[in-house]
């Protein structure tokens, strides 16, 4: 029994001893994460429900999204009385089969959310470190930038730039791609400044590694933690912002299937064809849901381990 | 504090600068905006007209300058929809958003913030919860939706409130609000709603573990006192920040409620002028919430400032 | 000199995520009244755990005391501490003992004034008035040694400098005169001239006040200079307990020994180098079945991988936990 497991002296910056025993015991250890947290679970099940709507929308979807058929128009759910089985959750003005279109708009949602966080999150991260590795002014002008726009009322400007730029998937994508990046660059500023301020920064650098390496082998793993949360989050709120976008007729053609746009024509007929609205609703938030219990769980699994230090 | 409140008002200056240049350059980035302004139809003689006679031609320094100085002067353009001033327009639109922002914030302050303490003091307890749970309901419904069902629920079936509308209460020169604000204002507050909770219930949760909360037990004092001296008053501070950046968040967010419930205010107002592609007005209105919010922030954060002791009398 | 507090046979376990932290394994000692016990150890040999658990200031979801007995002598009957209701352990906490944390800046309520968080002790455990309260509080704080009194009581923790919050820290410790005063290295983060005011401010106020005084720290320095007897631990057990000069002139256990010969002396004119202990402390996540020093200690032999040394009187109040007597130079022949 000669067991000489000493405390991990560790600088707490780096991952955990255990962890790096290999990748089997970390997949094992995430999993009992998982299992722990029954909301992170269903989370991530939803989240994943999703992803499986959009990819293989052609095979699971009924009809076809844009096939419009007047005799049919406005059937209730298949579970009421007018309702009939072939539309399972009715049909639109138009006589456009809802399911299939609810499937197919989550590829819009989707996309819009992946894109957008991906530019957000890569352009913001580049000025995040250059901001807080570079200091001095360079870092004053940015951050001064960034809390500017971030002290903007959000949800005008947006609306501003989608009706100057026109409706298009395109437009949408980098309206949201684009005015995300403060927060992108606040997290990595931040994390980098903690860094620096701990002395690991200059610790590293007194032992000969050259600025790029540090970079690469310390800084960057240390920020996948917090980018991955905030990116689910952000993520989360862009398919929200869309679905508003669309709402107001400024997201993406109308011809397009989005769940924002299936709300605008919904609105029209809310008193008498409620469930036109009621399902495309339920889709956005049957989509946040998924991904904000997935979000708290990875911030829970994410942070804690990455940055512990063990006194 | 004084250097405190200096910085503030300088940072607060210089974002207003940086609006300005902002909102006038994102109307000149879509290389022409008066061919934005007018109708599909109109022939290249009478955009040149307009163009002219709104000024566009001028060099773009010379443009900015004038509208710079017009935003100080309380000139913001005219609306070209309305043939008014823009200002005149967003004054009077400006109660019944001030009336809905406001009554959203409260509602959302009523249920958010003992949800949020009870939660935080409890637990895995019921109340703890049920914190979660309005707190995921707050970030996880869009208010617009929210709105929809809230109308097919309480206005077109139990018909309980208004679907559209506002209607006030006349009291000595005073419009109070009336149950025609309920609604909208639930729809708009369920997100505030969640921070609140969210906010308050990890506030509690957080300070429960801080070395003085320790001190206090150890000096032997009665629990309630340490859960409203210690606890409470340490977590009321930053509350009151979040308080004042969610209501900035209310008064500029209104777009989609107004426009569902035919609320006459600000956002209603932008809607408008987005469909008739008034983008003058649109322009002002930017501007406009934004001068709004931060001076809110400006507020928020001097308030914040006479509540902590370590800022008050920081040295 | 009469015993106020007797901690026997102490084990408390922290239930984590990850596992069990097995804190202190049958901790025990004696305190008299009026004495200074010092409680010397590494970061983490639970030092501040034992005293902690005394008074129930735990987080009681992971923490869990599961054994022991802590009397405490009171004027009345002598009372088992850690069989105290929630009630019960209040009126003791501040009352009968009171406690002076590490870093005071973290240890004070940043939004409540000094001077009302001196006053809301008083006012909990005696029958003072708000007025008499304040009125005491500021004799209080002009007798740690803060001048303007008066005008500090309204003062928050943020405007004094480190070393006067430490005064304040103790005033609140002690203003409702308490039978013992647990002090958890109060000293540590202030500099040299300053450690040794509040030094001699806390020997003035024990002549005073009659108060015994346990003092928790890792700085040998310092207990040479205010302890009457010592407390050494290691990895949650109590490692050896002797008066100070004892301790320093004839220490029992090889821990100890590796401690005091760490230490860097003034008078010694040879260059050499300073004597570390080899290794590191052992991982608190097992249970421990056997001596915890085993592995780093160079007098281990098989019985010390086998069963855990109980703590053994080898002189006049010294005691020492193990198997080995270094007096002799060969393993205990006793038990």
């Amino acid at each position: 029994m000669m067991n000489q497991t000493a405390n991990a002296q560790s600088t707490g910056l780096l991952v955990d001893e255990e962890l790096d025993r290999g990748l089997w015991p970390k997949v094992v250890y995430v999993g009992r994460l998982l299992i722990r947290d029954k909301a992170g679970m269903l989370g991530l099940a939803m989240f994943l429900i999703v992803v499986v709507a959009a990819v293989f929308a052609k095979p699971i979807a009924p009809h076809d999204p844009l096939k419009q058929n007047l005799r049919v128009a406005k059937t209730p759910p298949a579970w009421t009385e007018k309702g009939n089985s072939d539309h399972l959750l009715g049909t639109d003005n138009f006589g456009r089969d809802l399911f299939s279109r609810i499937i197919y708009g989550s590829r819009v949602s989707l996309t819009v959310g992946f894109f957008g966080v991906l530019i957000a999150g890569s352009l913001g991260l580049i000025v995040g470190l250059v901001s807080g590795y570079l200091g001095g002014r360079v870092d004053n002008v940015i951050m001064g930038t960034v809390n500017m726009i971030l002290a903007l009322p959000y949800l005008v400007f947006v609306v501003f730039i989608a009706a100057i730029l026109g409706r298009s998937l395109l437009n949408v994508i980098l309206i949201f791609g684009f005015t995300d990046i403060p927060i992108f660059v606040r997290i990595t500023r931040g994390e980098v400044l903690r860094m620096r301020e701990s002395g690991f920064v200059e610790s590293a650098h007194s032992i000969g590694a050259g600025k790029i390496r540090i970079l690469f082998d310390h800084i960057l793993p240390n920020l996948i933690g917090p980018l991955i949360t905030i990116a689910t989050f952000e993520m989360s709120a862009m398919i929200f912002y869309e679905a508003g976008l669309g709402f107001l007729g400024l997201s993406v053609p109308p011809s397009v299937p989005s769940w924002g746009n299936m709300l605008a024509t919904g609105r029209k007929y809310l008193t008498i064809y409620p469930w036109i609205a009621t399902f495309p609703g339920l889709a956005i938030v049957f989509t946040g849901l998924g991904m904000n219990l997935s979000g708290d769980w990875l911030r829970d699994v994410l942070d804690p381990r990455m940055r512990r230090v063990k006194r | 504090m004084q250097r405190y409140i200096m910085s503030r008002l300088i940072q607060s200056v210089m974002i207003l600068m940086g609006v300005l240049l902002i909102v006038f350059f994102m109307l000149q980035l879509t290389g022409d905006p008066v061919s934005l302004m007018v109708s599909r139809n109109a022939s290249p003689e009478q955009i040149e007209a307009l163009r002219e006679e709104l000024g566009f031609n001028r060099p773009m320094i010379v443009q900015f300058v004038d509208f710079a100085a017009g935003a100080l002067t309380g000139d913001f353009g005219m609306s070209l929809r309305h043939q008014q001033p823009a200002l005149k327009l967003i004054l009077g639109r400006l109660p019944a958003t001030v009336e809905l922002a406001s009554s959203a914030l409260f509602i959302a302050m009523l249920i958010g913030i003992p949800l949020g303490l009870l939660g935080g003091s409890n637990p895995r307890s019921i109340w703890d919860t049920l914190a979660r749970g309005a707190g995921l309901i707050g970030q996880t419904i869009p208010n617009f939706w929210l709105a929809l069902i809230l109308i097919v629920v309480f206005a077109v079936n139990l018909g309980w409130f208004p679907s559209f509308g506002r209607e006030t209460w006349s009291v000595f020169g005073l419009e109070l609000p009336t149950r025609s604000v309920v609604l909208p204002a639930f729809a708009l507050g369920v997100f505030t709603m969640g921070q609140l909770v969210r906010f308050t219930r990890s506030a509690v949760l957080e300070i429960k573990n801080e070395d003085f909360v320790r001190t206090a037990y150890s000096k032997g004092i009665a629990d309630r006192r340490i859960y409203v001296k210690h606890i409470l008053r340490n977590a009321a501070i930053p509350l009151i920040s979040i308080i004042g950046v969610q209501f900035g968040y209310l008064l500029s967010g209104s777009i989609y409620i107004e426009t569902i419930f035919s609320w006459p205010g600000l956002g209603n107002l932008l809607a408008e002028a987005i469909g008739n592609r008034d983008f003058a007005l649109v322009q002002a209105i930017a501007f406009f919430t934004s001068l709004v919010v931060v001076a809110l922030n400006l507020l928020t954060d001097i308030a914040y400032g006479l509540a902590d002791p370590r800022i008050r009398y920081g040295d | 000199m009469s015993k106020v507090l007797e901690v026997r046979d102490l084990v408390t376990k922290f239930y984590t995520f990850d596992g069990v932290v097995h804190a202190l394994n049958h901790v025990g000692f004696d305190l008299d009244q009026g004495e200074t016990l010092a409680i010397v150890g590494e970061s983490g040999s639970g030092k501040i755990v034992t005293m902690l658990s005394l008074l129930h200031l735990l987080p009681v979801p992971p923490a869990r005391i599961e054994a022991g007995q802590a009397i405490y002598y009171d004027d009345a009957e002598p009372i088992d501490l850690l069989e105290q209701s929630k009630s019960e352990i209040s009126r003791i906490r501040g009352g009968k003992i009171g406690f002076i944390f590490q870093d005071a800046l973290s240890a004070l309520n940043p939004v409540m004034t000094v001077g009302r968080q001196i006053s809301e002790s008083l006012i909990e455990h005696t029958a003072m008035g708000a007025d008499e309260a304040k009125a005491r509080t500021i004799e209080l704080l002009e007798h740690v040694g803060i001048p303007g009194a008066r005008q500090r009581y309204r003062n928050y923790p943020h405007q004094f400098s480190g070393g006067m919050r430490q005064r304040v820290m103790i005033a609140v410790a002690i203003a409702c005169n308490p039978k013992i005063v647990i002090a958890d290295e109060p000293t540590t983060a202030l500099d040299v001239t300053v450690q040794a005011q509040i030094v001699d401010l806390t020997k003035q106020l024990q002549d005073e006040m009659n108060m015994a005084v346990i003092w928790i720290t890792h700085d040998l320095g310092v207990v040479a200079g205010i302890a009457d007897r010592v407390l050494v631990m290691y990895a949650g057990c109590p490692v050896e307990i002797a008066a100070v000069d004892d301790l320093y002139e004839h220490p029992r256990h090889p821990y100890t020994m590796g401690l005091l010969g760490a230490l860097p002396r003034v008078d010694r004119t040879e260059t050499e180098r300073l004597v570390s202990i080899e290794g590191a402390p052992p991982d608190l996540m097992e249970a421990p079945c056997h001596c915890q020093f085993v592995w780093r200690c160079p007098y281990a032999f098989d019985r010390c991988w086998q069963e855990i040394p109980p703590q053994t009187e080898v002189d006049q109040r010294h005691f020492a936990t193990c198997f080995y007597d270094i007096e002799q130079g060969r393993p205990r022949q006793d038990g």
